[in-house]
């Protein structure tokens, strides 16, 4: 695990709904990536990007494990897929309720799961790069999609 | 399982092998959470409030248990139970496995 604060980017309102203050290209950006990951999650079932979204349940058990992922893999993935396609739909909104903030919230960290899993970071690593380093603008948006989690989990535990 | 660190949340029953028993099917399952290199302390601090009614204050030692242990056992019950938590867990993308407590 990784320690992570910063300031505020999700603000609520006294009706309970929170108001959302990132700009245009980090929206567009957000519902890309949720583009994306959605895409990843409908293909190929195997890829290895994804195995860190479809963890064992049974560390001990093989039989009971294989059950589990018949049994709840396919929930499992329309849980992930519900939270992006909200991530997706409302990443322009100026508001948005705390169910969508919730939704944000893991569909942020699966994307950050992706990712990191890719970038194969450590809890040590500070993610900077030097600038010509190829996966420096991967880590960079790991480093954004980190502040963004810490943000939604901040607005929420207020 | 018994080498695993001791249950903080869990009630402890104490059984000895004494020779090929089969699994008591009345003993309880425990629910570990791994730590892992990505999930955020604040972010595994607050699912473990969130999805067990926790005080931050208890999800805070549990989350610390996890950083510093590499695991910590945050619930335990029933199987069927202990499948919802380790899936909600699964949900919220935090590394989650089940055992049955010997």
């Amino acid at each position: 695990m990784a320690l992570f604060r910063r300031r505020a980017l999700f603000e609520r309102r006294p009706d309970g709904r929170f108001a959302l203050h990132l700009g245009a290209d980090e929206r567009q950006l957000l519902a890309g990536l949720a583009d994306q990951l959605a895409a990843l999650l409908d293909g190929e079932p195997d890829d290895p990007a994804l195995r860190r979204l479809f963890p064992a349940a049974y560390h001990d058990d093989a039989e009971r494990e294989a059950e589990w992922q018949v049994l709840m893999g396919e929930d499992l993935r329309n849980s992930r897929r519900t939270a992006l396609e909200t991530l997706r739909a409302t990443a322009t909104r100026t508001e948005v309720t705390e169910d969508e903030v919730t939704a944000w919230m893991q569909a942020v960290n699966s994307l950050r799961l992706v990712l990191g899993t890719r970038l194969d970071v450590t809890e040590e690593d500070t993610g900077d790069r030097p600038a010509d380093d190829p996966d420096a603008p991967a880590f960079a948006l790991y480093g954004f999609l980190s502040y963004l989690l810490d943000r939604t989990v901040d607005s929420l535990s207020r | 399982m018994a080498s695993l660190a001791a249950p903080t949340t869990a009630p402890v029953e104490t059984w000895s092998p004494t020779g090929d028993v089969e699994v008591e099917p009345d003993l309880p399952w425990i629910v570990i959470v791994w730590n892992d290199p990505i999930n955020l302390m604040s972010y595994v601090t607050f699912v473990l409030q969130k999805l067990f009614g926790y005080s931050l204050e208890k999800a805070t030692a549990l989350m610390l248990d996890v950083h510093h242990k590499g695991r910590a056992v945050v619930s335990s019950g029933p199987r069927e139970k202990a499948e919802l938590d380790v899936f909600r867990l699964h949900e919220h993308g935090l590394w989650a496995t089940m055992t049955q407590d010997t």
